[in-house]
């Protein structure tokens, strides 16, 4: 098992490595680079002397290959570099915002695995009757509405029935949870939705099969408790596919936030990746590329974990 | 040999089933799959039910347990009796009670029947759990015991193992010992051994035996063995298309059988203790559709009895005293028909002057399989094949048996050139068949044809018979011209018992006999002169065996073919080849001449297999002390040093460790290899 997990970290590297090239060709082939942006901002003039002055200072006048060893070297050292709007290191913007953005998507996939796992296993035994229409209506649904819209939504229904809005400035969950939660949760609850309806989906149609597999057979005619054969025989196998599919989903609800942090008007990470992109703010768009390629395989791992400690199939 | 329990007809049966009705509402119609079946089971006795798959053996016992297939499935008709309760009328909760309590079932395949990812210690501790209440210390010391009583050895590590670290063996133990647990009143176990290899078989059924009547359970056993009916069934019911037709005690049904769907059942089976030479009778033609039966006898159709009165159905009615059998001529029918037959008897060919056309040296196949090595790198090499050799004579039947695993369709791969061969020498008519490329191998891939064990995953669904048997035909371009292609294939349809018109069928829409013969029309096409024959029958029922079996011999005659044929059923093997090789764990034990062999077998595993095959007559199983071998299978990832066999041998002594035994003559044409011969 420690040999395995040293295994699938070292991998992480090459992987890793793939991701940083792509990311930093593909983001100076886009015409225009951030000094523009930043100095002649809508339309001022400036010379082009100063232009060239502030790109030595960044560093972007070297060859492109000279300018990613030099990034390799840094992030090699855990040195991320500076933004290059506010001159603030990466890592400092970056974990001034990915508090917020991590709590939302951890509660959000909570409330998902949370409202999934009994809406699935219900659907699937009461399948084909009125609970599985409206579950399947239900889930559906999730799937259908976009979370921006969903978003939007729960704050106009705030707005105009209780004629309140949840507070814009963050606090941080150990200091006032209550405050905290009354920001925090409806956008949870909105990229939420979709997160459990996929995953509902896909525990209803695992345990549709596993119910069909002779252990259950094999479990019935022992005389088990229809409730036991439920939970204990048909779960832990049904649990498996589920497990994947709640991993994949983390990862792209981290992506899913660029547009929910933009409707609840939070400063996370997601709104920190957009305004890095409108200003061509290479650096901090490279080490945020990164980071969510990160827990993207980091996420992978875990699942592989988790599968293994659930099925005793698998060993590592 | 344990009593055969008699009882007078006046004790109350334990399980009785009446005119019991299922059907299932499928999307293609109602499947009557059970219409008109009564059997009894009284206390401590063991009863089977014998059939062609999809008769509704499986379905009647399902219902018995109230486990039938949901919502498809439904009781239409019938009370099902057990200790004075109807169980069709109890309610769930009652029926739960019941299950794993007084009825305890086994099932058919051991591989999925338990749960892969609890462990076995809970799996057999739940029963008791659930319905004796016994604390979590009580039921793992009761499974401990129970382990032990059904032969596992070490119990204590074993519970905490799962399924997949445990063979089919064992793991269909663990579903017996699963079964004991609360010392039920009745077990019923539908297939047990079906899945495993004969001498595990053996092993499984001579300890349920011993167990039921230790214990005083009644045992229901479902198969479709009839040699397994004969050794342990103290009664007999016989199934047709959705009904009882025969039933009695073993010496009647086997010796004097009342339904002509039982005589023939009887003739069709190859058997172990008979001399050859002659044809296998058969019963022709197919079982009914269920989904539309026929009225009246629903054995007419294939019936050589028939006569106007079989229009109508006949009653499941007493011949004499307790053996009842639903036919209309049912004290008409010619006594002790199934003892002898009158098959014609087909010349012996002399093959001793026949020249050799495939001759194997010292083969020898190693796979290499990954090791779980992380960074890569590791394998481990599984030695499936190792210094084997033997011939075929032009014409000649060559069978080869053995367990699963043991190298036999590993064998037939390298012989046909799917694989290509480790070390050794394969020479087909004088040419080396290893070392054959490009135009060459071409001319001797047309010569080497094969026909594969499962006929239904063998031929590609998305193409007509007339396609699949057409294919070779064009590939090689036989046949140039498209309406010559149609005539072959006709010609060949018929030559394997089909007719021209069935080329436009799909294989789905074609039995499982029908679709073998299509797989050997297909691999006749080239006309070749060597066919490899992979467990061809082993996927069809005792009846359809006997059709094909027969074809496979009428079409070595008429083409003057020459088979290596692969199976594991020693009796089919017996029946169809002239010499036979028996195999273990990747190399020969024994090769002699069928008769021979059978009669006097030398080396100690051929032995063990064939006291380990029952055969259908309860007079002979009766008079056998019952000799299992004892031991599981090793793996062939690490095989045993010296004679593989020694782990397992009854006769090994210390020199079998260390020495690898040749295969030698150890009486005129008989090869054994073992030191002690
Ligand atoms: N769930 C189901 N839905 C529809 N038809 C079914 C179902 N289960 C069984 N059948 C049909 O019922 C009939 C009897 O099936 P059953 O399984 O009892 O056969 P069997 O005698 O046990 O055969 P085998 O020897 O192959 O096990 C078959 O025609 C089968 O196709
Ligand atoms: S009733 Fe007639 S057709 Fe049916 S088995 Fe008897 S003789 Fe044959
Ligand atoms: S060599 Fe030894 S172990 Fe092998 S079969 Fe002969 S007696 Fe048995
Ligand atoms: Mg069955």
């Amino acid at each position: 098992m420690i040999s395995y997990l040293a295994n699938r970290t070292l991998m992480m590297v090459p992987t890793l490595f793939g991701v940083a090239v792509l990311i930093f060709f593909l983001l100076r082939v886009v015409p225009g680079d951030i000094v523009e942006v930043k100095l002649r901002g809508d339309g001022g003039t400036v010379s082009a002397e100063t232009l060239e002055a502030e790109r030595k200072r960044m560093g972007l006048d070297k060859p492109l290959p000279a300018q990613f060893a030099d990034w390799m070297k840094g992030m090699a050292t855990f040195d991320f570099g500076k933004s290059m709007w506010t001159d603030r290191p990466v890592t400092e913007e970056i974990a001034a915002r990915i508090e917020l953005s991590i709590e939302v998507a951890i509660m959000a996939s909570i409330i998902a695995v949370l409202i999934a796992i009994p809406l699935g296993t219900l659907s699937a035994l009461f399948r084909d009757t009125w609970i599985d229409y409206v579950i399947r209506l239900f889930t559906i649904a999730g799937l259908a509405v976009p979370s921006f819209w969903l978003g939007m939504l729960v704050i106009l229904s705030l707005l105009s029935f209780f004629n309140w809005l949840p507070p814009i400035t963050y606090t941080p969950i150990y200091v006032d949870p209550i405050a905290n939660l009354s920001q925090l949760i409806w956008p949870a609850m909105a990229v939420g939705y979709r997160y459990a309806a996929v995953v509902a989906r896909m525990v209803r149609s695992s345990i549709i099969e596993v119910m069909k597999e002779d252990y259950i057979r094999t479990a019935r005619a022992k005389g088990v408790y229809e409730r036991l054969v439920v939970s204990r025989h048909a779960m832990r196998n049904a649990l498996l596919p589920a497990i994947t599919v709640i991993g994949l989903e983390f990862a792209f609800l981290i992506g899913g936030l660029v547009v929910t942090e933009q409707v609840f008007n939070l400063n996370g990470i997601g709104k920190l990746f957009v305004q890095a992109v409108s200003r061509n703010d290479f650096t901090l768009i490279q080490t945020m590329v990164m980071l969510i390629a990160t827990i993207f395989i980091a996420v992978n791992l875990i699942v592989d974990v988790l599968y293994a400690a659930l099925d005793p199939r698998i060993r590592y | 040999m344990t009593t055969r329990h008699q009882h007078g007809a006046s004790a109350e049966p334990l399980l009785s089933i009446e005119d019991l009705h299922v059907h299932f509402v499928t999307s293609r119609g109602v499947v009557r799959a059970v219409e008109g079946v009564s059997y009894q089971v009284h206390k401590g006795e063991i009863v089977a039910v014998v059939g062609e798959s999809g008769c509704g053996k499986s379905v009647t016992s399902l219902t018995v347990m109230r486990l039938l297939a949901q919502p498809a499935g439904r009781v239409v008709g019938g009370r099902i009796m057990f200790e004075g309760r109807d169980l069709l009328t109890l309610g769930d909760e009652e029926m739960r009670a019941i299950r794993g309590r007084d009825i305890a079932m086994i099932f058919q395949e051991p591989m999925t029947s338990l749960n892969p990812v609890l462990s076995i210690g809970l799996q057999i501790m739940e029963p008791l759990t659930i319905h004796l209440g016994m604390s979590e210390a009580q039921a793992r010391a009761r499974a401990v015991e129970l382990m032990g009583l059904v032969g596992i050895t070490d119990p204590e590590r074993r519970l905490d193992q799962f399924p997949h670290q445990l063979s089919g063996g064992m793991r269909q133990r663990v579903m017996i010992a699963i079964g004991l647990a609360c010392n039920p009143k009745l077990i019923i176990a539908d297939e047990p051994t079906t899945a495993l290899d004969v001498t595990i078989q053996a092993q499984i059924l001579e300890l349920m035996k011993d167990l039921v009547r230790r214990l005083g359970i009644a045992l229901v056993i479902i198969t479709h063995n009839l040699g397994i009916v004969a050794r342990y069934a103290d009664r007999v019911n016989v199934m047709y298309a959705a009904r009882t037709v025969e039933q009695g005690t073993a010496d009647e049904v086997f010796l004097t059988p009342k339904h002509p769907y039982a005589i023939g059942l009887m003739r069709s089976v190859p058997r172990l203790d008979r001399p050859r030479g002659q044809r296998l009778e058969t019963i022709e033609g197919l079982p009914p559709n269920l989904l539309k039966p026929p009225t009246g006898c629903r054995f007419a159709e294939r019936c050589p009895y028939r006569i106007e009165i079989c229009a109508t159905e006949p009653p499941l009615a007493p011949v004499d005293g307790d053996h009842l059998s639903a036919c209309h001529r049912a004290r008409e029918l010619p006594l002790a028909a199934a003892a002898t037959s009158a098959a014609a008897v087909v010349p012996a060919v002399d093959l001793s002057a026949q020249p050799t056309l495939l001759e194997v040296e010292h083969l020898a196949k190693h796979f290499k399989v990954p090791a779980r090595g992380l960074l890569g790198g590791d394998t481990r090499t599984v030695k499936a094949v190792n210094d084997v050799s033997f011939t075929i004579a032009r014409g000649e039947t060559l069978g080869l048996v053995g367990e699963s695993g043991c190298g036999k369709t590993t064998i037939g791969r390298v012989v046909l050139r799917l694989d290509d061969p480790t070390a050794g020498e394969i020479r087909y008519d004088g040419q080396d068949l290893g070392r054959a490329a490009g135009g060459e191998m071409q001319k001797l891939r047309r010569q080497i044809q094969v026909i594969f064990q499962d006929p239904f995953s063998s031929l590609n669904p998305r193409m007509s018979v007339g396609e699949i048997i057409g294919e070779p035909l064009s590939v090689y371009r036989l046949e140039p011209d498209s309406r010559r292609v149609k005539e072959r294939v006709g010609e060949l349809l018929t030559q394997v018992g089909l007719f021209p018109y069935m080329a436009e069928r799909y294989p789905h829409e074609l039995s499982g006999g029908q679709r073998q013969r299509v797989g050997i029309a297909r691999a006749l096409a080239l006309e070749p002169s060597f066919i490899v024959c992979d467990e061809p029958v082993s996927a069809l029922d005792v009846s359809i065996q006997g059709q094909i079996i027969n074809l496979l011999e009428d079409l070595q005659r008429r083409y003057g073919l020459t088979f290596l044929f692969i199976a594991h059923d020693l009796a089919v093997v017996r029946h169809i080849s002239h010499r036979v090789a028996v195999m273990y764990l990747g190399r020969i034990m024994e090769v002699a001449d069928r008769d021979t062999l059978y009669a006097a077998p030398q080396h100690p595993y051929t032995q063990a297999l064939l006291d380990a095959a029952p055969v259908p007559d309860p007079l002979i199983e009766r008079s056998r002390a019952p000799r299992a071998l004892t031991g599981e299978l090793p793996s062939p990832l690490n095989p045993p040093t010296g004679c593989v066999f020694h782990t397992r041998c009854p006769k090994a002594v210390e020199d079998c460790r260390h020495i690898v035994p040749e295969l030698r003559e150890v009486r005129p044409n008989q090869l054994a290899a073992c030191i002690r011969l």
